[in-house]
């Protein structure tokens, strides 16, 4: 039977060729959208399970390679799949089968032209995540890495008639590349001048610790700045909701796990030989990420920006995992570290599938109501109930709340940090847990932010009694868009009910990848309850949480109704008593983050303007702003401009000079080459 | 333990806390009146409250969605689970090992998150405030709750409250200086979390001040009768949370019926004297404004974390 089935690695990759293939059939000149909603988009949606099917096999089977008679002569692509290439694999492909099911939807009312465009990048862009995650040698690596930042970059930049998209795609590119050359960097100092860049080549060199440590910073900032760990960030909170909605849940769900991909392909596996001290540092910039992003997420009023800013936070929540694993297998405790990696590893699916589902909620929201600005939402549980229906559930799912996803790999990472005692040194053993703390702490404030989101989006009544803005359609997401929320809550769902079974899949491939899984006991626990080390230390068992919680609300319904009577009469809202309400008089999303504001008042930059009391035409403004721009970028890009005007002196248009240069050139290459 | 006694204790235990949450509150209320020199109301009020209640019509406004009238009944599920979680007569009980104190938590965060969406479901201006005030609140008092059970758990090496309390129940009586401040911690945070003064006042409806009432202001009838009842069941859940992390003994083991006598005597014993010194705390203390809130719930956050950091150095 087996033997019928294509083996993982051959199957990825006609997966991975399939999505270029509809990429290259979209180009084909059409009179209408029809072509790239009813063919492209569900077709690439149906491979994207294909490919999840196959990377949940290559999970279980051992390691595969392939070299493709591909690229430059004497440097031919090498592909591999292994557990965690086909953990991410089974990621890319789950989460894009939901979002190219939506956007089969999504794109209704568009021109031809823009839909086959969006089509042709789309598929570029999910086909090079792919090969991101095949590949097994730098030079393919890197290919497909600039591949898929150049493809999300002109669909960052599809409504480029706008400015402020072209500079967010712009800002987005510059990062990227910043990240690029760090990556390409490392893969140097590890290749370690011997011009061998296969991973094999990669793994097998053995770097002094000065080196390997030099290595891993440079990864850890590549691959941070596509993830949007702070102070990389910048691009993230522009450029994400710039796109359309079905592309920023593809780059916040999908492509920045890339970079955790890539972040623990290099530091576990080829740069191997982990540090303590790496993990330190890694905790360190993740609960500053975390802890940034949420608290600047609690002040944005635009939906998608508010989402974004989660991203960072999410991906420092990952960080944290990592950094975790990093410290306990730096220190020699393998199975400690094996527990937190499989929690970050596991909060990294977790968020593209919620992520992924939000952003989707924030396309219909768009669609029906053309609005981004939470102030002028209000009401649309009774307008999209359906929509609102999938966004509770997303929005559970990231407040971490039982018994959803995000509840499980937080617990799982709050156990992995309760791991600390085992460890020697006495600061690390205390900054451990202090770490968890702060994530408690970014915890509570997502599911403030999130009670602010869907409070001020869905619930209450309608704010400013407007016209409807050009383009919104009135009605609720329908069809093709359902069915792709629908699947990623159902995700939602699955993965916080049955996380037994996750944990036997990262457990494989924690196993593969340090060749440390966690404890038998933990392993031979039955799929009803989790248990990271042992059932006497911990454990979990969502299913009677569940059913628990049902049956115990179901109770107090029944006992009510069989005991009393169900008789409701409706009248105006009570709001004590007074009189004069107007919808006008409900909370803000900028008064809902009031409290945050005083509390942390000195992280944020903030330009707050109140009327005076005799203004006869009161305006209240308030603008925040990220620090960041003013002590890093901004002094950076006139430094950069400095440095170019410097240079622009050689630049003098006169023939004669250039030859000139030519003529010095070559002499000093005489010098050199000889 | 066989299953079936365990089964038998774990719903003696949650039918016993739903029936007595209110007696607790209700002596809260007589002893607070006592202190104040009021005439102390009968100490089954809460229950003639909740009846009184439960036979009115409901009133909702017109343009309430499903999440409102759901509301009423998840929080009264949550607490109820949560109540199942705790162990206040016996420990383990075989419903413990499917939540441990984090998830303890997260039932508490469920809860709150459901109520200030339902807060804000009508679109009134006081809704809207509480759920901002409550969310608030409970950011701070989440994660100071969290490392106060991460110090209990560090000590008994387990986030399993049933083993937590095995290990405190029975070991040599001995002073730790992290629970110490795990304890004083703690205190703050069951004052924060069940909208109790200095945070909050559970008695006034003045709208500077409101933060619980104005959330349920909406609310008539059976919801409000639910919502009650779900309160009074968290502040019995706190309290004997605290009981057992803070002084556990007498309690029994699933299934030892004999033990249970004793175990429910000491239980009221403590839980009379916890209400009682709520009562006197609630006399003695003023309601903060509510921008001190943060201060008092950071306060309590950072002697948590001194907590832990004690265990560490104290005792590792």
């Amino acid at each position: 039977m087996t033997g019928l089935l294509p083996s993982p690695l051959g199957g990825s990759l006609a997966v991975a060729v399939c999505w270029l293939l509809i990429a290259a059939l979209a180009l084909l000149p059409a009179r209408n959208s029809l072509f790239a909603r009813r063919i492209a988009f569900p077709l690439g949606a149906l491979a994207g399970l294909a490919l999840a099917a196959l990377g949940l096999r290559a999970v279980w089977l051992p390691p595969e390679s392939l070299v493709l008679p591909l690229g430059l002569p004497n440097l031919p692509f090498h592909l591999r799949i292994d557990p965690l290439a086909g953990f991410f694999l089974t990621l890319l492909g789950a989460v894009s089968a939901g979002i190219s099911t939506y956007a089969a939807g999504y794109f209704r009312d568009e021109g031809a032209r823009r839909v086959a465009l969006i089509a042709l990048q789309y598929h570029v862009f999910v086909a090079s995540m792919a090969f991101v995650m095949l590949a097994d040698d730098a030079y393919l690596f890197m290919v497909a890495w600039e591949t898929m930042a150049l493809s999300s970059y002109f669909l960052v930049i599809t409504d480029h008639k706008l400015p402020s998209t072209r500079s967010a795609g712009f800002l987005y590119l510059l990062i990227a590349h910043l990240g690029a050359i760090a990556i390409l960097l490392c893969f140097g100092v590890m290749s370690g001048g011997r011009g061998d860049y296969t991973f094999d080549a990669l793994r097998a060199a053995h770097l002094s610790p000065q080196w390997a440590t030099v290595a891993f910073l440079l990864a850890f900032f590549g691959f941070g700045a596509k993830a949007g760990m702070i102070p990389l960030h910048a691009w993230l909170p522009e450029a994400h909701p710039a796109a359309p909605s079905p592309v920023s849940a593809m780059m916040s769900g999908v492509m920045i796990k890339t970079a955790i991909y890539g972040m623990v392909r290099v530091i576990y596996d080829l740069i191997g030989g982990v540090r303590w001290e790496w993990g330190m540092l890694v905790l360190a910039v993740g609960a500053g990420t975390m802890l940034f992003g949420v608290l600047y997420a609690l002040m944005q009023h635009d939906l998608k920006r508010l989402l974004a800013y989660h991203s960072v936070e999410n991906i420092g929540i990952i960080l944290l995992g990592l950094g975790m694993s990093l410290v306990f297998i730096g220190s020699g405790h393998p199975v400690a570290g094996a527990l937190a990696l499989i929690a970050a590893l596991y909060h990294t699916l977790n968020h593209a599938v919620f992520k992924g589902l939000l952003f989707l909620g924030s396309g219909s929201i768009l669609h029906a109501t053309g609005l981004r600005n939470l102030n002028d939402m209000g009401g649309l549980i009774r307008k999209l109930p359906k929509t609102a229906l999938y966004f509770l559930v997303g929005a559970l799912a990231i407040s971490a709340l039982p018994p959803l996803n995000g509840f499980v790999s937080e617990w799982l990472t709050f156990q992995a940090a309760l791991q600390a005692p085992i460890l020697e040194n006495g600061v690390v053993r205390s900054l451990v847990p202090l770490f968890a703390a702060t994530l408690a702490l970014a915890g509570a404030l997502t599911a403030m932010c999130f009670v602010k989101v869907y409070g001020i989006a869905f619930l209450g009544k309608p704010r400013e009694a407007q016209h409807a803005p050009a383009g919104a359609t009135g009605h609720d997401a329908r069809g093709m868009e359902l069915y792709g929320m629908a699947w990623l809550a159902a995700g939602c769902c699955m993965l916080g009910l049955f996380p037994s079974a996750v944990l036997l899949m990262l457990n494989r491939v924690s196993a593969s990848l340090t060749g440390q899984g966690l404890s038998a006991e933990a392993l031979k626990s039955s799929w009803l309850w989790l248990v990271p080390t042992a059932t006497q230390q911990a454990s979990y068992a969502p299913i009677i949480f569940l059913a628990v919680i049902v049956a115990v609300t179901l109770l107090a319904y029944l006992l009510v109704r069989r005991f009393y009577h169900g008789r409701v009469r409706f009248a105006d809202p009570w709001d004590c008593g007074f009189a004069e309400q107007s919808p006008r008089m409900q909370d803000t999303a900028d008064a809902f983050g009031q409290p945050i504001r005083h509390v942390f008042g000195p992280l944020y930059l903030m330009d707050r303007r109140l009327p005076g009391p005799e203004d006869p035409a009161p305006r209240f403004s308030l603008k925040i702003e990220d620090r960041h721009w003013y002590w890093l970028y901004l002094p950076v890009a006139r430094l950069a401009e400095f440095v170019s005007a410097k240079i622009a002196l050689l630049q003098q248009g006169r023939v004669s000079i250039y030859l000139l240069y030519s003529f010095l050139t070559l002499l000093a290459l005489l010098v050199f080459v000889r | 333990m066989n299953l079936s006694a365990g089964i038998a204790f774990q719903v003696l235990q949650s039918v016993f806390v739903v029936l007595a949450a209110p007696l607790l509150m209700g002596w809260v209320n007589q002893c607070r009146a006592w202190l104040q020199n009021r005439t102390a109301p009968s100490v089954l009020l809460p229950y003639w409250t909740l009846a009184k209640l439960f036979h009115k019509d409901a009133v909702i406004a017109r343009d309430a969605s499903p999440l409102f009238r759901l509301t009423p009944y998840v929080l009264f599920g949550c607490m109820w689970l949560a109540a199942g979680i705790v162990p206040v007569l016996a420990t383990g009980l075989p419903f413990a090992p499917a939540a441990d104190i984090i998830a303890l938590v997260g039932v508490f965060a469920l809860a709150r998150v459901f109520s200030a969406l339902a807060a804000m479901d009508i679109g009134t201006s006081f809704g809207g405030l509480g759920a901002r005030r409550e969310m608030l609140i409970g950011f701070l008092a989440e994660p100071a709750m969290l490392m106060t059970l991460f110090t209990a758990a560090f000590i008994s090496g387990s986030t399993q409250l049933t083993t937590i309390v095995d290990t405190l129940a029975h070991r040599a009586f001995a002073i730790y200086p992290s629970l110490a401040f795990a304890g004083a911690a703690f205190l703050m945070v069951l004052l924060a979390e069940n909208a109790r003064i200095p945070i909050d006042n559970p008695t006034t409806h003045l709208e500077l001040t409101m933060v619980h009432e104005a959330m349920i202001l909406e609310y008539s009838a059976r919801h409000l009768a639910l919502i009650e009842w779900a309160v009074a069941i968290k502040l019995f859940a706190y309290m004997t949370i605290g009981i057992a992390l803070f002084m556990p003994w007498g309690i029994a083991a699933a299934g030892d019926w004999s033990a249970l006598p004793l175990a429910i005597a000491a239980l009221l014993a403590k839980l009379a004297l916890a209400g009682a010194a709520l009562a006197l705390l609630e006399t003695l203390l003023a309601k903060l404004r509510l921008f001190l809130a943060p201060e008092f719930l950071s306060a309590a956050f950072l002697l948590a974390v001194l907590g832990m950091l004690t265990h560490f150095l104290v005792q590792a």
